[in-house]
Protein backbone atom coordinates (compact mmCIF):
# COMPACT_ATOMS: atom_id res chain seq x y z
CA UNK A 1 0.00 0.00 0.00
CA UNK A 2 2.59 2.45 0.99
CA UNK A 3 4.57 1.14 -2.03
CA UNK A 4 1.52 2.04 -4.24
CA UNK A 5 0.98 5.67 -2.71
CA UNK A 6 4.96 6.29 -3.46
CA UNK A 7 4.84 5.58 -6.68
CA UNK A 8 1.64 7.31 -7.53
CA UNK A 9 3.13 10.46 -5.57
CA UNK A 10 6.55 9.95 -7.67
CA UNK A 11 4.82 9.73 -10.86
CA UNK A 12 2.77 12.62 -10.38
CA UNK A 13 5.58 14.73 -9.36
CA UNK A 14 7.70 13.86 -12.52
CA UNK A 15 5.12 14.00 -14.67
CA UNK A 16 3.20 17.38 -13.10
CA UNK A 17 6.88 19.09 -12.95
CA UNK A 18 7.80 18.42 -16.59
CA UNK A 19 4.48 19.92 -17.41
CA UNK A 20 5.09 22.77 -15.92
CA UNK A 21 8.49 23.36 -17.28
CA UNK A 22 6.84 23.10 -20.72
CA UNK A 23 3.59 25.04 -19.93
CA UNK A 24 5.63 27.74 -18.47
CA UNK A 25 7.32 28.10 -22.46
CA UNK A 26 3.85 27.43 -24.25
CA UNK A 27 2.58 30.23 -21.81
CA UNK A 28 5.49 32.81 -22.13
CA UNK A 29 6.10 32.14 -25.95
CA UNK A 30 1.80 32.72 -26.23
CA UNK A 31 1.56 35.29 -24.63
CA UNK A 32 4.08 37.47 -25.67
CA UNK A 33 3.06 36.78 -29.29
CA UNK A 34 -0.56 37.52 -28.71
CA UNK A 35 0.20 40.82 -27.40
CA UNK A 36 3.12 41.34 -29.50
CA UNK A 37 3.00 40.06 -33.47
CA UNK A 38 -0.17 42.31 -34.58
CA UNK A 39 2.69 45.62 -33.72
CA UNK A 40 5.26 44.24 -36.08
CA UNK A 41 5.39 45.72 -39.59
CA UNK A 42 7.47 47.07 -41.98
CA UNK A 43 6.82 50.76 -40.95
CA UNK A 44 8.02 49.50 -37.42
CA UNK A 45 11.23 47.58 -38.37
CA UNK A 46 12.27 50.44 -41.25
CA UNK A 47 12.28 53.44 -39.20
CA UNK A 48 12.64 55.46 -36.11
CA UNK A 49 10.50 57.00 -33.38
CA UNK A 50 8.95 60.04 -34.95
CA UNK A 51 6.61 62.09 -32.54
CA UNK A 52 5.24 64.19 -35.28
CA UNK A 53 3.84 60.97 -36.84
CA UNK A 54 3.26 59.29 -33.98
CA UNK A 55 4.91 56.51 -35.28
CA UNK A 56 7.11 53.89 -33.53
CA UNK A 57 9.92 52.91 -35.10
CA UNK A 58 13.06 50.77 -33.84
CA UNK A 59 15.41 50.70 -36.60
CA UNK A 60 18.08 52.70 -34.58
CA UNK A 61 18.29 49.85 -31.95
CA UNK A 62 18.21 47.23 -34.58
CA UNK A 63 21.55 48.91 -36.08
CA UNK A 64 22.79 49.74 -32.29
CA UNK A 65 22.57 46.13 -31.27
CA UNK A 66 24.25 44.82 -34.75
CA UNK A 67 26.70 47.38 -33.81
CA UNK A 68 27.69 46.33 -30.31
CA UNK A 69 27.36 42.28 -31.81
CA UNK A 70 30.02 43.14 -34.30
CA UNK A 71 32.64 45.48 -32.01
CA UNK A 72 32.46 42.85 -29.19
CA UNK A 73 32.92 39.87 -31.88
CA UNK A 74 35.67 41.71 -33.08
CA UNK A 75 37.37 42.20 -30.44
CA UNK A 76 36.70 39.32 -28.10
CA UNK A 77 37.31 36.63 -30.56
CA UNK A 78 40.86 36.83 -31.30
CA UNK A 79 41.23 37.01 -27.57
CA UNK A 80 39.15 34.15 -26.84
CA UNK A 81 40.08 32.23 -29.68
CA UNK A 82 44.53 32.75 -28.58
CA UNK A 83 43.12 32.25 -25.29
CA UNK A 84 41.83 28.83 -25.99
CA UNK A 85 44.98 27.89 -28.43
CA UNK A 86 47.10 28.83 -26.12
CA UNK A 87 45.64 26.47 -23.19
CA UNK A 88 45.57 23.29 -25.51
CA UNK A 89 48.20 23.83 -27.72
CA UNK A 90 51.17 26.01 -26.03
CA UNK A 91 50.79 25.80 -22.48
CA UNK A 92 53.09 23.75 -20.58
CA UNK A 93 52.61 24.33 -16.83
CA UNK A 94 49.42 22.58 -15.42
CA UNK A 95 49.00 25.02 -12.66
CA UNK A 96 48.72 28.20 -14.83
CA UNK A 97 46.70 25.96 -16.92
CA UNK A 98 44.47 26.19 -13.89
CA UNK A 99 44.89 29.82 -13.57
CA UNK A 100 43.61 30.54 -16.97
CA UNK A 101 40.55 28.28 -16.58
CA UNK A 102 40.07 29.52 -13.16
CA UNK A 103 39.82 32.89 -14.61
CA UNK A 104 38.00 32.26 -17.60
CA UNK A 105 35.07 30.36 -15.09
CA UNK A 106 35.24 33.46 -12.45
CA UNK A 107 34.68 35.78 -15.70
CA UNK A 108 31.51 33.48 -16.41
CA UNK A 109 29.98 33.53 -13.36
CA UNK A 110 30.17 37.44 -12.86
CA UNK A 111 26.52 38.69 -12.93
CA UNK A 112 25.79 41.37 -15.36
CA UNK A 113 25.22 44.57 -12.97
CA UNK A 114 28.56 44.13 -11.61
CA UNK A 115 29.97 44.02 -15.52
CA UNK A 116 27.74 47.60 -15.66
CA UNK A 117 29.76 49.04 -12.72
CA UNK A 118 32.55 47.72 -14.32
CA UNK A 119 32.66 49.01 -17.52
CA UNK A 120 31.00 52.42 -15.92
CA UNK A 121 34.54 52.96 -14.33
CA UNK A 122 36.62 51.92 -16.58
CA UNK A 123 35.24 52.47 -20.22
CA UNK A 124 32.97 55.26 -19.75
CA UNK A 125 34.90 57.17 -17.01
CA UNK A 126 38.52 56.27 -16.45
CA UNK A 127 39.24 55.92 -20.79
CA UNK A 128 36.93 59.08 -20.86
CA UNK A 129 34.55 56.79 -23.78
CA UNK A 130 31.15 58.31 -21.90
CA UNK A 131 28.29 56.54 -22.58
CA UNK A 132 28.58 55.31 -26.10
CA UNK A 133 27.66 51.94 -27.68
CA UNK A 134 31.48 51.69 -28.10
CA UNK A 135 32.27 51.47 -24.35
CA UNK A 136 29.42 48.90 -23.91
CA UNK A 137 30.69 46.96 -26.45
CA UNK A 138 34.08 46.31 -25.30
CA UNK A 139 32.58 45.68 -21.63
CA UNK A 140 30.78 42.81 -23.45
CA UNK A 141 34.08 41.84 -25.08
CA UNK A 142 34.98 41.11 -21.48
CA UNK A 143 31.85 39.30 -20.96
CA UNK A 144 31.60 37.02 -23.81
CA UNK A 145 35.27 36.24 -23.46
CA UNK A 146 35.06 32.97 -21.83
CA UNK A 147 31.84 31.79 -23.51
CA UNK A 148 34.42 31.81 -26.89
CA UNK A 149 36.95 30.63 -24.67
CA UNK A 150 35.06 27.53 -24.12
CA UNK A 151 33.67 26.27 -26.47
CA UNK A 152 36.57 26.84 -28.84
CA UNK A 153 38.93 25.01 -26.24
CA UNK A 154 35.94 22.23 -26.53
CA UNK A 155 36.52 21.71 -29.98
CA UNK A 156 40.26 21.93 -30.09
CA UNK A 157 40.37 19.02 -27.99
CA UNK A 158 38.25 17.07 -30.32
CA UNK A 159 40.87 17.30 -33.16
CA UNK A 160 42.62 14.19 -33.19
CA UNK A 161 46.12 14.12 -31.86
CA UNK A 162 47.64 12.37 -35.43
CA UNK A 163 46.27 15.25 -37.43
CA UNK A 164 48.62 17.12 -35.37
CA UNK A 165 51.29 14.96 -35.60
CA UNK A 166 51.07 13.97 -39.15
CA UNK A 167 51.53 18.34 -39.83
CA UNK A 168 54.77 17.91 -37.76
CA UNK A 169 56.11 14.83 -39.03
CA UNK A 170 55.78 16.62 -42.46
CA UNK A 171 57.86 19.15 -41.46
CA UNK A 172 55.88 21.93 -41.08
CA UNK A 173 56.28 24.48 -37.76
CA UNK A 174 54.27 24.49 -34.69
CA UNK A 175 52.24 28.11 -35.61
CA UNK A 176 51.88 26.80 -39.50
CA UNK A 177 50.29 23.34 -38.00
CA UNK A 178 47.94 25.60 -36.00
CA UNK A 179 46.82 27.30 -38.93
CA UNK A 180 46.68 24.81 -41.59
CA UNK A 181 45.39 21.92 -39.75
CA UNK A 182 44.01 22.41 -36.19
CA UNK A 183 42.01 25.69 -36.64
CA UNK A 184 40.65 24.84 -39.69
CA UNK A 185 39.31 21.57 -38.46
CA UNK A 186 37.47 23.23 -35.33
CA UNK A 187 35.96 25.93 -37.24
CA UNK A 188 32.22 24.29 -36.49
CA UNK A 189 33.29 25.05 -32.77
CA UNK A 190 34.69 28.41 -33.01
CA UNK A 191 31.22 29.63 -34.88
CA UNK A 192 29.19 27.58 -32.33
CA UNK A 193 31.04 30.16 -29.81
CA UNK A 194 30.20 32.74 -31.46
CA UNK A 195 26.96 32.34 -31.96
CA UNK A 196 26.44 31.78 -28.21
CA UNK A 197 28.27 34.89 -27.95
CA UNK A 198 25.88 37.22 -30.10
CA UNK A 199 22.97 35.32 -28.07
CA UNK A 200 24.33 36.74 -24.86
CA UNK A 201 24.70 40.23 -26.28
CA UNK A 202 21.37 40.43 -27.85
CA UNK A 203 20.30 39.20 -24.24
CA UNK A 204 22.11 41.73 -22.51
CA UNK A 205 20.59 44.86 -21.13
CA UNK A 206 21.90 45.73 -17.88
CA UNK A 207 25.72 46.53 -19.13
CA UNK A 208 24.11 48.18 -21.83
CA UNK A 209 21.82 50.53 -19.98
CA UNK A 210 24.79 52.05 -18.06
CA UNK A 211 27.68 52.08 -20.53
CA UNK A 212 25.96 52.36 -24.21
CA UNK A 213 22.85 55.14 -23.02
CA UNK A 214 19.26 55.07 -23.91
CA UNK A 215 18.70 57.14 -26.77
CA UNK A 216 15.68 56.15 -29.20
CA UNK A 217 17.03 58.39 -31.92
CA UNK A 218 18.83 57.15 -34.81
CA UNK A 219 22.83 56.98 -34.71
CA UNK A 220 25.80 58.06 -36.39
CA UNK A 221 27.56 55.14 -37.67
CA UNK A 222 29.68 57.36 -40.16
CA UNK A 223 33.78 56.71 -39.44
CA UNK A 224 34.50 59.64 -38.34
CA UNK A 225 31.38 59.60 -35.40
CA UNK A 226 31.19 56.51 -34.56
CA UNK A 227 33.12 56.60 -31.11
CA UNK A 228 29.97 58.97 -30.41
CA UNK A 229 27.47 57.33 -31.45
CA UNK A 230 25.24 56.03 -28.03
CA UNK A 231 21.98 54.41 -28.12
CA UNK A 232 19.59 51.92 -26.72
CA UNK A 233 19.83 47.97 -27.95
CA UNK A 234 16.66 46.23 -28.35
CA UNK A 235 16.87 44.94 -25.06
CA UNK A 236 17.14 48.49 -23.50
CA UNK A 237 14.72 49.61 -26.08
CA UNK A 238 11.90 47.14 -24.76
CA UNK A 239 12.83 48.75 -21.20
CA UNK A 240 12.13 51.51 -22.13
CA UNK A 241 8.99 51.29 -23.24
CA UNK A 242 7.90 49.00 -20.95
CA UNK A 243 9.23 51.00 -17.53
CA UNK A 244 9.64 54.42 -18.75
CA UNK A 245 6.98 54.83 -21.24
CA UNK A 246 4.51 52.26 -19.94
CA UNK A 247 4.13 51.34 -23.83
CA UNK A 248 3.21 47.96 -23.06
CA UNK A 249 2.51 47.05 -27.36
CA UNK A 250 5.47 48.18 -28.04
CA UNK A 251 7.71 46.60 -25.46
CA UNK A 252 5.92 43.25 -26.24
CA UNK A 253 6.51 43.85 -30.20
CA UNK A 254 10.34 44.07 -29.57
CA UNK A 255 10.39 41.19 -26.86
CA UNK A 256 8.47 38.89 -29.57
CA UNK A 257 11.36 40.34 -32.04
CA UNK A 258 13.77 39.07 -29.21
CA UNK A 259 12.00 35.62 -28.92
CA UNK A 260 12.17 34.92 -32.77
CA UNK A 261 16.37 36.35 -32.61
CA UNK A 262 16.76 33.84 -29.60
CA UNK A 263 14.93 30.99 -31.21
CA UNK A 264 17.13 31.62 -34.15
CA UNK A 265 19.96 31.62 -32.35
CA UNK A 266 19.42 28.29 -30.36
CA UNK A 267 18.63 26.29 -33.11
CA UNK A 268 21.57 27.34 -35.05
CA UNK A 269 23.98 26.72 -32.08
CA UNK A 270 22.02 23.06 -31.11
CA UNK A 271 22.55 22.44 -35.08
CA UNK A 272 26.35 23.19 -35.16
CA UNK A 273 26.73 21.77 -31.88
CA UNK A 274 25.01 18.33 -33.19
CA UNK A 275 27.62 18.08 -36.25
CA UNK A 276 30.19 18.87 -34.37
CA UNK A 277 29.65 15.97 -32.09
CA UNK A 278 29.11 13.93 -35.18
CA UNK A 279 32.65 14.75 -37.07
CA UNK B 1 53.34 33.03 -31.91
CA UNK B 2 53.30 31.54 -28.77
CA UNK B 3 54.28 35.28 -27.28
CA UNK B 4 50.90 35.74 -28.81
CA UNK B 5 49.21 33.26 -27.57
CA UNK B 6 50.46 33.15 -23.92
CA UNK B 7 49.28 36.86 -23.46
CA UNK B 8 46.36 36.04 -25.04
CA UNK B 9 45.89 33.18 -21.85
CA UNK B 10 46.48 36.05 -20.00
CA UNK B 11 44.31 38.79 -20.71
CA UNK B 12 41.63 36.88 -19.31
CA UNK B 13 43.65 36.04 -16.15
CA UNK B 14 44.28 40.41 -16.55
CA UNK B 15 40.33 41.14 -17.05
CA UNK B 16 39.70 38.97 -13.63
CA UNK B 17 42.29 41.33 -11.54
CA UNK B 18 40.96 44.45 -13.51
CA UNK B 19 37.73 43.65 -12.20
CA UNK B 20 39.05 43.00 -9.07
CA UNK B 21 41.29 46.04 -7.97
CA UNK B 22 38.56 48.73 -9.68
CA UNK B 23 35.93 47.32 -7.71
CA UNK B 24 38.25 47.12 -4.15
CA UNK B 25 39.48 50.56 -5.22
CA UNK B 26 36.03 52.49 -5.83
CA UNK B 27 34.29 50.27 -3.37
CA UNK B 28 36.41 51.06 -0.05
CA UNK B 29 35.88 54.54 -0.04
CA UNK B 30 32.25 54.77 0.88
CA UNK B 31 33.01 51.81 3.30
CA UNK B 32 35.26 53.89 5.56
CA UNK B 33 32.96 57.12 4.65
CA UNK B 34 30.22 55.40 6.32
CA UNK B 35 31.60 52.97 8.36
CA UNK B 36 31.62 49.50 7.82
CA UNK B 37 29.31 48.12 10.84
CA UNK B 38 26.99 51.02 10.16
CA UNK B 39 27.00 50.38 6.02
CA UNK B 40 26.50 46.90 6.34
CA UNK B 41 23.83 46.72 9.32
CA UNK B 42 22.44 50.13 8.78
CA UNK B 43 18.59 49.86 8.19
CA UNK B 44 17.74 52.61 6.09
CA UNK B 45 19.06 53.20 2.28
CA UNK B 46 17.85 57.20 1.76
CA UNK B 47 20.22 58.69 -1.20
CA UNK B 48 18.23 62.25 -0.24
CA UNK B 49 19.29 62.32 3.76
CA UNK B 50 22.73 60.42 2.76
CA UNK B 51 22.31 57.61 4.44
CA UNK B 52 23.37 54.50 3.58
CA UNK B 53 22.85 50.91 5.38
CA UNK B 54 22.02 48.05 3.31
CA UNK B 55 21.05 45.64 5.74
CA UNK B 56 17.56 45.29 3.65
CA UNK B 57 19.41 44.90 0.41
CA UNK B 58 21.27 42.28 1.55
CA UNK B 59 18.51 40.65 3.44
CA UNK B 60 16.27 40.75 0.31
CA UNK B 61 18.98 39.15 -2.08
CA UNK B 62 18.94 36.57 0.31
CA UNK B 63 15.61 35.92 0.79
CA UNK B 64 14.75 36.27 -2.92
CA UNK B 65 17.36 33.73 -3.52
CA UNK B 66 16.36 31.30 -0.70
CA UNK B 67 12.78 31.64 -2.04
CA UNK B 68 13.66 30.81 -6.12
CA UNK B 69 15.41 27.86 -4.93
CA UNK B 70 12.73 26.59 -2.80
CA UNK B 71 10.34 27.12 -6.02
CA UNK B 72 12.54 26.35 -8.28
CA UNK B 73 14.82 23.30 -7.48
CA UNK B 74 11.84 20.76 -7.05
CA UNK B 75 10.18 21.51 -9.87
CA UNK B 76 13.87 21.50 -12.07
CA UNK B 77 15.08 18.02 -10.13
CA UNK B 78 11.44 16.26 -11.03
CA UNK B 79 11.65 17.98 -14.50
CA UNK B 80 15.57 16.23 -14.90
CA UNK B 81 14.68 13.23 -13.53
CA UNK B 82 11.92 12.96 -15.80
CA UNK B 83 14.30 13.90 -18.72
CA UNK B 84 16.86 11.44 -18.00
CA UNK B 85 14.89 8.25 -16.84
CA UNK B 86 11.44 8.38 -17.57
CA UNK B 87 10.43 10.12 -20.91
CA UNK B 88 10.91 8.74 -24.26
CA UNK B 89 13.43 9.69 -26.57
CA UNK B 90 11.20 11.39 -28.89
CA UNK B 91 9.23 13.62 -25.85
CA UNK B 92 12.80 14.24 -24.22
CA UNK B 93 14.32 15.33 -27.28
CA UNK B 94 10.93 18.16 -27.36
CA UNK B 95 11.79 19.38 -23.75
CA UNK B 96 14.94 19.63 -24.02
CA UNK B 97 15.13 22.40 -26.45
CA UNK B 98 12.38 24.27 -24.98
CA UNK B 99 14.60 23.98 -21.79
CA UNK B 100 17.81 25.62 -23.40
CA UNK B 101 15.24 28.49 -24.89
CA UNK B 102 13.94 28.96 -21.27
CA UNK B 103 17.58 29.85 -20.83
CA UNK B 104 17.60 32.07 -24.17
CA UNK B 105 15.12 34.38 -23.50
CA UNK B 106 16.61 37.49 -22.35
CA UNK B 107 16.10 38.96 -19.04
CA UNK B 108 14.06 41.79 -19.86
CA UNK B 109 11.59 39.77 -21.45
CA UNK B 110 10.87 38.02 -18.03
CA UNK B 111 10.78 41.03 -16.13
CA UNK B 112 7.98 42.26 -19.06
CA UNK B 113 5.81 39.31 -18.54
CA UNK B 114 6.32 38.88 -15.04
CA UNK B 115 4.77 42.99 -15.03
CA UNK B 116 2.07 42.62 -16.98
CA UNK B 117 0.78 39.21 -15.91
CA UNK B 118 2.63 38.10 -12.44
CA UNK B 119 2.07 41.87 -11.01
CA UNK B 120 -1.44 42.06 -11.18
CA UNK B 121 -2.86 38.94 -10.63
CA UNK B 122 -0.83 39.06 -7.42
CA UNK B 123 -2.43 42.47 -6.60
CA UNK B 124 -5.83 40.66 -7.39
CA UNK B 125 -5.54 37.30 -5.26
CA UNK B 126 -3.94 38.47 -2.64
CA UNK B 127 -5.70 41.80 -2.26
CA UNK B 128 -2.56 44.14 -2.30
CA UNK B 129 -2.66 47.79 -2.75
CA UNK B 130 0.58 47.07 -5.48
CA UNK B 131 1.92 43.74 -6.93
CA UNK B 132 4.99 44.86 -7.12
CA UNK B 133 6.89 42.82 -4.51
CA UNK B 134 9.08 39.88 -3.02
CA UNK B 135 6.95 37.10 -4.15
CA UNK B 136 6.55 38.34 -7.99
CA UNK B 137 10.72 38.87 -7.90
CA UNK B 138 10.45 35.38 -6.11
CA UNK B 139 8.39 33.68 -9.11
CA UNK B 140 9.84 35.42 -11.89
CA UNK B 141 13.53 34.34 -10.27
CA UNK B 142 12.08 31.00 -9.97
CA UNK B 143 11.60 30.53 -13.48
CA UNK B 144 14.93 31.91 -15.12
CA UNK B 145 17.14 29.81 -12.45
CA UNK B 146 14.86 26.81 -14.05
CA UNK B 147 16.76 25.38 -16.92
CA UNK B 148 20.25 25.55 -15.43
CA UNK B 149 19.12 23.52 -12.77
CA UNK B 150 17.73 20.93 -15.14
CA UNK B 151 20.25 20.87 -17.61
CA UNK B 152 22.76 20.61 -15.09
CA UNK B 153 20.81 17.60 -13.15
CA UNK B 154 20.36 15.88 -15.79
CA UNK B 155 23.50 15.80 -17.16
CA UNK B 156 24.63 14.35 -13.71
CA UNK B 157 22.08 12.14 -13.68
CA UNK B 158 22.52 10.12 -16.71
CA UNK B 159 26.50 9.94 -15.66
CA UNK B 160 24.90 7.62 -12.98
CA UNK B 161 26.55 3.77 -13.98
CA UNK B 162 23.82 1.78 -15.74
CA UNK B 163 24.44 -1.16 -13.24
CA UNK B 164 23.80 0.62 -10.06
CA UNK B 165 20.25 1.43 -11.45
CA UNK B 166 20.26 -2.72 -12.37
CA UNK B 167 21.12 -3.84 -9.74
CA UNK B 168 18.39 -1.77 -7.49
CA UNK B 169 16.06 -3.47 -9.92
CA UNK B 170 17.45 -6.93 -9.79
CA UNK B 171 17.22 -6.71 -5.89
CA UNK B 172 12.91 -5.73 -6.61
CA UNK B 173 12.72 -2.06 -6.40
CA UNK B 174 10.66 -0.43 -8.57
CA UNK B 175 11.55 2.24 -11.66
CA UNK B 176 10.89 5.21 -9.48
CA UNK B 177 11.99 3.75 -6.51
CA UNK B 178 15.62 3.26 -7.92
CA UNK B 179 15.58 6.44 -9.48
CA UNK B 180 14.63 8.56 -6.42
CA UNK B 181 16.69 5.98 -3.92
CA UNK B 182 19.62 4.98 -6.34
CA UNK B 183 20.46 7.44 -8.78
CA UNK B 184 19.55 10.83 -7.55
CA UNK B 185 21.63 9.67 -4.55
CA UNK B 186 24.64 8.72 -6.71
CA UNK B 187 24.52 12.18 -8.98
CA UNK B 188 24.05 14.12 -5.83
CA UNK B 189 27.00 16.54 -6.13
CA UNK B 190 26.28 17.21 -9.67
CA UNK B 191 22.57 18.65 -8.40
CA UNK B 192 24.50 19.80 -5.82
CA UNK B 193 26.62 22.48 -8.54
CA UNK B 194 23.07 22.76 -10.49
CA UNK B 195 21.51 24.11 -7.29
CA UNK B 196 24.79 26.58 -6.69
CA UNK B 197 24.81 27.36 -9.98
CA UNK B 198 21.15 28.86 -9.38
CA UNK B 199 22.00 30.67 -7.12
CA UNK B 200 24.66 32.65 -8.65
CA UNK B 201 21.94 33.35 -10.84
CA UNK B 202 19.30 34.16 -8.89
CA UNK B 203 21.57 36.72 -6.95
CA UNK B 204 23.33 37.81 -9.68
CA UNK B 205 20.04 38.78 -12.11
CA UNK B 206 19.04 42.63 -11.91
CA UNK B 207 16.77 43.43 -14.74
CA UNK B 208 14.12 41.24 -14.45
CA UNK B 209 13.51 41.63 -10.79
CA UNK B 210 13.79 45.45 -11.29
CA UNK B 211 10.45 45.65 -13.25
CA UNK B 212 8.98 43.33 -10.61
CA UNK B 213 9.57 44.01 -7.14
CA UNK B 214 9.10 47.82 -6.78
CA UNK B 215 12.06 48.82 -5.85
CA UNK B 216 11.99 50.34 -2.69
CA UNK B 217 14.29 49.81 0.18
CA UNK B 218 12.05 48.50 3.11
CA UNK B 219 13.02 45.13 5.01
CA UNK B 220 11.92 42.29 3.23
CA UNK B 221 8.66 40.73 3.47
CA UNK B 222 6.82 38.82 0.82
CA UNK B 223 4.33 40.85 -0.34
CA UNK B 224 6.50 44.70 0.23
CA UNK B 225 8.12 46.24 -2.59
CA UNK B 226 11.69 45.65 -2.02
CA UNK B 227 15.04 46.22 -2.98
CA UNK B 228 17.70 43.46 -4.40
CA UNK B 229 21.78 44.09 -3.68
CA UNK B 230 21.47 44.29 -7.54
CA UNK B 231 18.66 46.34 -8.10
CA UNK B 232 20.21 48.96 -5.21
CA UNK B 233 22.75 49.45 -8.03
CA UNK B 234 20.67 49.22 -10.97
CA UNK B 235 18.02 51.60 -9.82
CA UNK B 236 20.34 54.45 -8.83
CA UNK B 237 23.19 54.28 -11.19
CA UNK B 238 21.94 56.32 -13.86
CA UNK B 239 21.42 59.21 -11.54
CA UNK B 240 23.89 59.25 -9.75
CA UNK B 241 26.41 62.21 -9.53
CA UNK B 242 29.89 61.27 -10.53
CA UNK B 243 31.93 60.95 -7.41
CA UNK B 244 29.12 62.04 -4.84
CA UNK B 245 28.30 60.13 -1.49
CA UNK B 246 25.65 57.95 -3.59
CA UNK B 247 27.67 56.66 -6.23
CA UNK B 248 30.52 55.48 -4.50
CA UNK B 249 28.31 53.94 -2.19
CA UNK B 250 26.93 52.23 -4.92
CA UNK B 251 30.45 50.38 -6.32
CA UNK B 252 30.39 49.65 -2.50
CA UNK B 253 27.12 47.26 -2.89
CA UNK B 254 28.90 46.47 -5.97
CA UNK B 255 31.93 44.98 -3.97
CA UNK B 256 29.56 43.30 -1.47
CA UNK B 257 27.72 41.34 -4.37
CA UNK B 258 30.97 40.28 -6.22
CA UNK B 259 32.04 39.21 -2.47
CA UNK B 260 28.69 37.18 -2.62
CA UNK B 261 29.31 35.77 -5.94
CA UNK B 262 33.55 34.65 -5.35
CA UNK B 263 32.06 32.98 -2.54
CA UNK B 264 29.38 31.35 -4.23
CA UNK B 265 31.44 30.13 -7.31
CA UNK B 266 34.42 29.34 -4.81
CA UNK B 267 31.73 26.94 -3.61
CA UNK B 268 30.58 25.84 -6.66
CA UNK B 269 34.42 25.07 -8.08
CA UNK B 270 34.64 22.52 -4.67
CA UNK B 271 31.77 20.52 -5.74
CA UNK B 272 32.39 20.12 -9.22
CA UNK B 273 36.00 19.17 -7.86
CA UNK B 274 34.57 16.49 -5.92
CA UNK B 275 32.37 15.23 -8.60
CA UNK B 276 35.22 15.06 -10.77
CA UNK B 277 36.82 12.97 -7.91
CA UNK B 278 34.27 10.54 -7.87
Amino acid sequence: MRRKLYEITGRVLLYGCAAITVGLLLFLVGYILFRGIGGINWQFLSTSESVINGTVGILPAIKNTLFVIVVSLIVSLPLGVGAAVYLTEYARNRRFVAVVEFASETLAGIPSIIYALVGVIIFCTTLKLQKTLLAGSLTLAIMILPTIIRSTQESLKTVPRSYREGALGLGSGKWHMIRTVVLPSSVDGIVTGCILAVGRVVGESAVLMYTAGMSMAMQNFSIDRIAGASGATLTVALYHYAKENADFAVAFSIATILLILTVIINFSASFLGRKLKRS
Amino acid sequence: MQVFFTLCGLVAVGFVLLITVYLVISGIPAIRKIGLFDFLFGKTWAAGQDRYGILPLILTSVYGTAGAVVIGVPIGFFTAVFLAKVAPKRVADIIRPVVSLLAGIPSVVYGLVGMCVLVPALREWLRLPAGDSLLAAIIVLSVMILPSIISLSETALEAVPKEYEEASLALGATKLETYFRVSAPAAKSGIAAAVVLGIGRAIGEAMAIMMVAGNVANMPALTRSVRFLTTGISIELNYSQDGSLQRQALFSVGLVLFLFIMMINAFLNLVLKREREN
